[in-house]
C-alpha cells in the first residue's frame, strides 16, 4: 500500500504520477479515483500527463485512449491494456495498492 | 468493390487495411510491399532503436493475431511496377499482375541521397528503413568520428542518438539554423541550443561540397562548401525524403511532388485513393506519423463510397525526441508569426528540465503551439486549435480490440 497524496490535493480532473517501479498514475475522474500503470503500452509517454475526459485518458504522444476502469485501450495505436491498481482513501490520504505481479506469490 | 489492393505495406498502408475491414469491406484484400518485413514503425528507428541492443526486435506495428484477423493477402518483398487503371491492374516487378477494383496508394517516401560524387562510399548512410537502421547501428560501434548532413528531424535525432552512444558528432546544416523552415527562427535557435547542450558540434550556413574517400572506397571525410574538411568514418545523410511515385508514371494519375488528391484523399480516379507521405492531400504533402494514421479513415470511406463523401481538415501535429527533450508541435505556422513563451522559461535560449510552452500568434490569435516536455498544456492548446479549425480526422474507426 503506497500513500500518494491528500485527497484535497487531487481535485477532480487532476492526475498525479507516483514514482514506483514501474510508475503509477492516479486520476480523480469527476470524484472517482483510479490508478493505472503510468507508461503507455504503445511507446514511451506518461499517462498521468494525458488528457482526462470522463473515465478515459488520452495519451499525450499519439492519442491512444485508455479506459481507467479496466485499463483497456479504446483506440489505436495502443493494443495492450495497462494494469489497473486498487485505490483507497484513509484518513484523507489516497493510497494505491499495487496489483501483484502475475505469477508472483503475493 | 470485390478486390482492393493497398500498395505500400507500412504505416498508412496498414491503417488503410484496418479501415477497410473496420468499415465492413469483406472482399479480397491484397497488400503489396517492397520491403520484406511486416509493417513496422519508423519513428523509433532514429531514436531508441538506434541505441538499442543489436538483437532488439523491430518496432512492429501489428502482431500475429491482427495479421491473421485482417484476412489479407500480403505480397511482401515485391515492388509494384505500374498501375493500369483502365485495365484495373496493379503490375508487380516480378511480372505478376493483381486484378483489382480499388487501389490505395501508400508507397510513402524514400530518403534523398547526396547528389554528388562519393554519395555511395562505404560508411555513408541514409535512414528510412529498418535495414538502413540496422546497417547504421552496426557501424555506430566503430570509428570515432561521425558527421550528420542535415539538421532536420531525422538528422537531429540521429545526432542525438550518436551522442547518447558516447560518440563525437558534427551536424552540418545548410540553413542558418536547424529546423528553421519548420519551426521559425526563435524555436530553431532553441533546437540549436539542444545540440550544443548535448555536446554535438553544429555547423550551419554551409553546405556539403563533396565526400572524400579512401582508396578502399570507404568515406573518410566531408568537404564543406566553405572549404573546410571534416574527417568522418560514418556519414549520415538526412536531407529529406522524396515521395515514391515512380511506379505510377504513365498511370494517368496526376503527380507533382506526390500523388495529387482532393481533401478527401481521392485522386483523379475515384477508385484510386492515396494516403501518407506519398499523398498530396488538398495541396499539402505531410510527412508526419499522425497524418499517415488519420488519412486512411477518410480515404477508405471515400473509396468505398465511390466519391468524396468526407473531407479532412487536419491540424498538423508532430513530435521529435532529441537529447532527452520531447518536442511537440501542432498547428499552421507562417513566417512572421510572433512567438511567445507562455509557460516555463528559456535560459540562454535553452529550456530547463521542466520544459516550456510557446505559442505562435498571428493577429491576436494562436496559430500554432510548440512545447518541450510540457505535454499537458500542449494537448490543451492543440485541442483548442483543433476545435477552432473544425479539425476532422482525429478519430479512427478501428478499435484497439477489433481483432
Ligand atoms: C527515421 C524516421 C523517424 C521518424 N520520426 C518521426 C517522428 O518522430 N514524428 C513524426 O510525426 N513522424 C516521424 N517520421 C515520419 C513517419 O514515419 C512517416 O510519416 C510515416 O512512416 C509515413 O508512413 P507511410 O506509410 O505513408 O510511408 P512509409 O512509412 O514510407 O511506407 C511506405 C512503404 O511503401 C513501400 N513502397 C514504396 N514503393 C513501393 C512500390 N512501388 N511497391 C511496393 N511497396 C512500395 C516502402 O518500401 C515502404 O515500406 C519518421 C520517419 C523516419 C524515417
Ligand atoms: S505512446 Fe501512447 S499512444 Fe503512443
Amino acid at each position: 500500500m503506497i500513500p500518494v497524496c491528500r485527497l484535497d490535493d487531487l481535485p477532480a480532473g487532476e492526475s498525479v504520477r507516483v514514482d514506483t517501479a514501474p510508475p503509477i498514475a492516479v486520476f480523480n475522474a469527476d470524484g472517482e479515483l483510479y490508478a493505472i500503470d503510468d507508461t503507455c503500452t504503445h511507446q514511451d509517454a506518461s499517462l498521468s500527463e494525458g488528457w482526462l475526459e470522463g473515465c478515459l485518458v488520452e495519451c499525450p504522444l499519439h492519442a491512444a485512449s485508455f479506459d481507467l476502469r479496466a485499463g483497456r485501450p479504446t483506440c489505436l495505436p495502443a493494443r495492450r491494456a495497462v494494469r489497473t491498481h486498487r485505490v483507497t482513501v484513509e484518513d484523507g490520504v489516497i493510497h494505491v495498492h499495487m496489483a501483484a505481479e502475475e505469477g508472483s506469490a503475493a | 468493390m470485390r478486390t482492393v489492393t493497398v500498395v505500400g505495406a507500412s504505416l498508412s498502408g496498414l491503417y488503410a487495411a484496418r479501415e477497410l475491414r473496420a468499415q465492413g469491406f469483406d472482399g479480397r484484400l491484397v497488400v503489396v510491399g517492397d520491403e520484406p518485413h511486416r509493417p513496422y514503425d519508423r519513428p523509433p528507428l532514429s531514436k531508441d532503436y538506434l541505441t538499442g541492443a543489436p538483437d532488439e526486435d523491430p518496432p512492429d506495428l501489428t502482431d500475429d493475431e491482427e495479421f491473421s484477423a485482417l484476412d489479407a493477402e500480403w505480397i511482401l518483398g515485391v515492388r509494384a511496377a505500374g498501375l493500369d487503371p483502365p485495365g484495373r491492374t496493379v503490375l508487380l516487378a516480378d511480372g505478376r499482375e493483381v486484378r483489382t477494383d480499388g487501389v490505395v496508394v501508400a508507397t510513402g517516401a524514400s530518403a534523398r541521397g547526396l547528389p554528388m560524387p562519393g554519395g555511395r562510399l562505404a560508411g555513408v548512410h541514409t535512414l528510412r528503413t529498418l535495414d538502413d537502421a540496422r546497417a547504421l547501428r552496426a557501424e555506430l560501434t566503430s570509428g570515432p568520428r561521425r558527421v550528420v548532413v542535415g539538421g532536420g528531424f531525422i538528422g537531429s535525432e540521429t545526432a542525438s542518438s550518436c551522442a547518447r552512444l558516447g560518440h563525437g558528432v558534427t551536424v552540418v546544416e545548410a540553413a542558418p539554423l536547424p529546423l528553421v523552415a519548420q519551426l521559425g527562427p526563435e524555436m530553431a535557435a532553441v533546437c540549436a541550443g539542444l545540440h550544443r547542450r548535448g555536446g554535438v558540434e553544429l555547423i550551419t550556413g554551409t553546405g556539403v561540397a563533396g565526400l572524400r574517400g579512401t582508396g578502399a572506397g570507404a568515406v573518410d571525410g566531408v568537404e564543406l562548401a566553405d572549404g573546410r574538411l571534416l574527417p568522418a568514418e560514418v556519414v549520415v545523410v538526412g536531407i529529406g525524403a522524396a515521395p515514391n511515385t515512380g511506379w505510377l508514371a504513365g498511370s494517368t494519375l496526376a503527380l507533382r511532388d506526390g500523388v495529387l488528391c482532393d481533401d478527401g484523399c481521392v485522386t483523379a480516379l475515384p477508385e484510386v485513393v492515396a494516403v501518407g507521405d506519398v499523398a498530396r492531400v488538398g495541396g499539402t504533402r505531410a510527412e508526419h506519423w499522425t497524418s499517415a494514421t488519420e488519412q486512411p479513415r477518410t480515404a477508405i470511406r471515400n473509396l468505398l463510397a465511390g466519391h468524396t463523401a468526407e473531407r479532412l481538415r487536419p491540424l498538423p501535429y508532430f513530435w521529435s525526441d532529441q537529447y532527452g527533450a520531447r518536442i511537440q508541435f501542432a498547428g499552421h505556422r507562417l513566417p512572421g508569426d510572433t512567438v511567445r513563451v507562455a509557460e516555463g522559461t528559456l535560459t540562454d535560449g535553452a529550456p530547463d528540465a521542466t520544459g516550456f510552452l510557446a505559442l505562435y500568434e498571428r493577429e491576436g490569435r494562436t496559430a500554432a503551439v510548440l512545447s518541450i516536455d510540457r505535454p499537458r498544456p500542449f494537448t490543451r492548446v492543440r485541442r483548442e486549435l483543433a476545435c477552432a479549425a473544425g479539425a476532422v480526422g482525429a478519430e479512427s474507426t478501428v478499435r484497439a480490440d477489433a481483432s
